[in-house]
Parts: C-alpha cells; sequence; structure tokens
C-alpha cells in the first residue's frame, strides 16, 4: 500500500524537525492535510501511522487529519464548482472540461503540536 | 511547567520523492535522454506495448527499458530479445515505483552503457491504476493504458492516473467486436479532466493505430533534443 510510503515520508519529515529542535518536545499531535483528489485513504493512512509509529518517538502521538475537497475552476463560467468524483468532472452548467483545480491535490504536514517544560521566551 | 506550542510546516509528503525525481531528470537531461513513465492497471499491456515499439524503432532511437515487474523477470525477459538493455529493478512488494528505485535502475543502467548514446527510456510502472500516479520517478512524461476490456469508467473511477498523463493508449481495440464497448467514451471521460492528453487507440495484435503512436513517440524525443540543442549553442 501506497499509505506505507506516505507514512515513512511523514515519519522522517517529522523526525528532521524533532531532531532539530534542542529541547526535544514531547509531540501531542500531527495535523495532515489531505485532498479528497489524491490516491491517499485517510483510514490507511491512520492505520499506517499507529503501526510504524509503535515504540518510537512518535508512538501514542494523535495524527490529526483534514480532507479537502476537490473544487476546480470553470474559466468559461468564471466560478468555482466541485465536481462530482467518479461521475463527472466537466462544468455542470458549460461541460467545458476541468482543467484548473484549485483544491483537492494536497497532501500536505500542516503543524505539529507540541508540548515543552521551557517557555519558548526565554 | 508545561506548555504547548505549535510549529508550522507546510511539508509536501512526496516532497523527498519529487526531490529525487528532479534529480533523476537532470541526469536524463544531461545524457539527452528522454523518458516515459508508462502506467497502467495490471495486464493492459504495456509490456506488449514495449515490444512492438522497441521492434518497430529499433533502427532509429537507442533505446533501453527500467522494467518495473514487482516479483519475476517475465517482462524483463519478454524485452531483451529486442537487444535493448532492460534494468529490472527490485520493488519488492510495493504497488509502484519511488524515484529512489528508479534512481537505483538508472544508476545500474549508466554503469553497464554508455547513457550518452541513447535516445529513450521507456520506464515500464508497476501493473496499478491507483497509486503510480502520485509518484514521479523523473519521467518528461506519463503515458497511460486503458484495455477496452477495463470499461468507459474506469477513468472516472480512479482519475488521477488519467488526469496526469500526457498520452492516453485505449488498448487491445481488436477485441472490440467482442464486447459491449464504447471507445468514443473512454475517450470524452478522459478529456473531461484532461483536455490536452493526446489519445491514440491501439491493437498490439493487430497493429491498428501503433503508426500513430510510434509518431508521437518520435515527436516528443525529437522535441527535447532540438531543445537541448538550442540550450547548447546560446552564448
Ligand atoms: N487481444 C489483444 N491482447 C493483447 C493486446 N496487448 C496485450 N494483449 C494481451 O494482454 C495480456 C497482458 O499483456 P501485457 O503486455 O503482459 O500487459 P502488462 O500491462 O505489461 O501487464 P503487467 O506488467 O503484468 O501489469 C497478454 O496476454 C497480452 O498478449 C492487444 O492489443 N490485443
Ligand atoms: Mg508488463
Ligand atoms: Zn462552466
Amino acid at each position: 500500500m501506497h499509505e506505507t510510503d506516505m507514512t515513512k515520508a511523514l515519519i522522517l519529515t517529522v523526525k528532521d524537525w524533532y531532531e532539530s529542535q534542542p529541547e526535544k518536545p514531547t509531540i501531542t499531535k500531527i495535523y495532515l492535510i489531505v485532498g479528497k483528489f489524491t490516491c491517499v485513504e485517510p483510514v490507511s493512512l491512520q492505520f499506517a501511522f499507529e503501526v510504524q509509529t509503535r515504540n518510537t518517538f512518535l508512538a501514542g502521538v494523535e495524527l490529526v487529519i483534514r480532507e479537502t475537497p476537490l473544487i476546480a475552476f470553470c474559466h468559461q463560467c468564471q466560478q468555482e464548482y466541485q465536481p462530482q468524483m467518479g461521475l463527472q468532472y466537466a462544468c455542470p452548467d458549460c461541460h467545458s472540461p476541468m482543467d484548473d483545480i484549485r483544491s483537492g491535490r494536497e497532501l500536505k504536514i500542516d503543524r505539529i503540536e507540541y508540548s515543552s517544560l521551557i517557555t519558548k521566551n526565554n | 511547567m508545561h506548555q504547548t506550542f505549535e510549529a508550522a510546516l507546510e511539508i509536501n509528503l512526496l516532497h523527498a520523492n519529487q526531490e529525487g525525481a528532479e534529480h533523476n531528470r537532470e541526469h536524463f537531461d544531461q545524457w539527452g535522454i528522454t523518458c516515459f513513465n508508462v502506467m497502467s492497471s495490471p495486464g493492459a499491456g504495456k509490456t506488449e506495448l514495449l515490444e512492438k515499439t522497441l521492434s518497430a524503432l529499433n533502427s532509429e532511437l537507442k533505446m533501453a527499458v527500467i522494467e518495473g515487474d514487482m516479483t519475476t523477470e517475465l517482462d524483463a525477459e519478454r524485452l531483451r530479445q529486442y537487444n535493448v538493455p532492460v534494468i529490472a529493478i527490485n520493488t519488492g512488494r510495493s504497488c509502484h515505483l519511488d524515484s529512489k528505485m528508479v534512481a537505483g535502475g538508472i544508476h545500474t543502467f549508466s554503469h553497464q552503457y554508455s547513457p550518452q548514446d541513447f535516445d529513450l527510456i521507456f520506464v515500464e510502472n508497476v501493473g496499478n491504476l491507483v497509486c503510480p500516479a502520485e509518484f514521479e520517478v523523473g519521467e518528461h512524461a506519463k503515458v497511460a493504458l486503458l484495455s477496452i476490456t477495463e470499461g468507459e469508467d474506469k477513468p472516472l473511477k480512479y482519475p488521477i492516473m488519467f488526469q496526469e498523463a500526457d498520452c492516453l493508449l485505449i488498448t487491445k481495440t481488436d477485441l472490440a467486436p467482442y464486447l459491449d464497448v464504447d471507445i468514443d467514451r473512454i475517450a470524452d471521460n478522459v478529456r473531461q479532466m484532461n483536455p490536452n492528453v493526446t489519445i491514440i487507440s491501439v491493437s498490439a495484435k493487430t497493429g491498428e493505430g501503433l503508426e500513430a503512436w510510434f509518431n508521437w513517440v518520435q515527436t516528443q524525443v525529437k522535441a527535447r533534443l532540438s531543445r537541448d540543442e538550442k540550450q547548447f549553442t546560446l552564448p
């Protein structure tokens, strides 16, 4: 499953960040943004994350996934629309093809929540 | 006292793969090689198409194949009959190729052959309609295959590969008389999400449409070469 690879990439990126932090903070949450128009299934990603982080510094960390809808822009009608995935991608009004995707292709680590003993401003 | 903080990362999950793909592409560009990433569901006819292509274009282009067959050397053996380098890369149980695996193949290739003598490399991806499209390997163009036996709705159901393809081959057209399939509808379904794709219907069995595919291949290779020459002659 490609979710395994995605999870590996996720863990490596977070590890890089963790190691760059002098005080080695306790990570509590990782926020991801996953577009609906990608090959990634959030449930599989959650599962892979749980399995792969067991007994690591990320064990028990909550993975918060926000899904973004597929939104395209029709230049003919000068308006956004939500294609019906699996059924139709062309503009419902003028039937122009989908050629400008505005949302739905995201696959990114948005932010990390962590707690630390030291306050930031000393 | 414990305090909660947030760090904004905004890093693409595929960042490392994309960097690897760009690195691979730089190698291809240095050598003047055009690279196609050939993708489809299992059995749509990738190896068969490559066999026909290697055999037809052998005298005009110097070609090689990076073969992503999952577990066996079967596809690689089929292609070796055409006297072109075929580098089989071990993908383990992975359902797609990534840029790191292909980098391994490029490494082997460049040690065993003189890469600057080559014009074109085909990467045959693992048969899978879902994942390969998300993982660039350093290709200059994506070629997707869809056989008419798979049904007209597949591009709608598994859109990413078709949305990203530069060339779509609708394969096994010789089987049309036995099926209830509307080839124009397959093409329309893909154009809905990818208006600029080149669509060619082919049968590797009868040879129908293959000439158009060969022309597309040659046009792509020539366009890259002339672009590179221009770059080299610029002051
Ligand atoms: N009738 C017909 N059969 C074809 C055609 N092209 C391929 N086939 C058959 O379809 C089957 C699969 O073809 P392959 O070339 O192995 O397909 P593939 O996409 O490389 O398969 P994987 O690498 O396993 O994903 C073989 O039995 C081929 O002979 C065609 O144009 N017409
Ligand atoms: Mg094959
Ligand atoms: Zn419109």
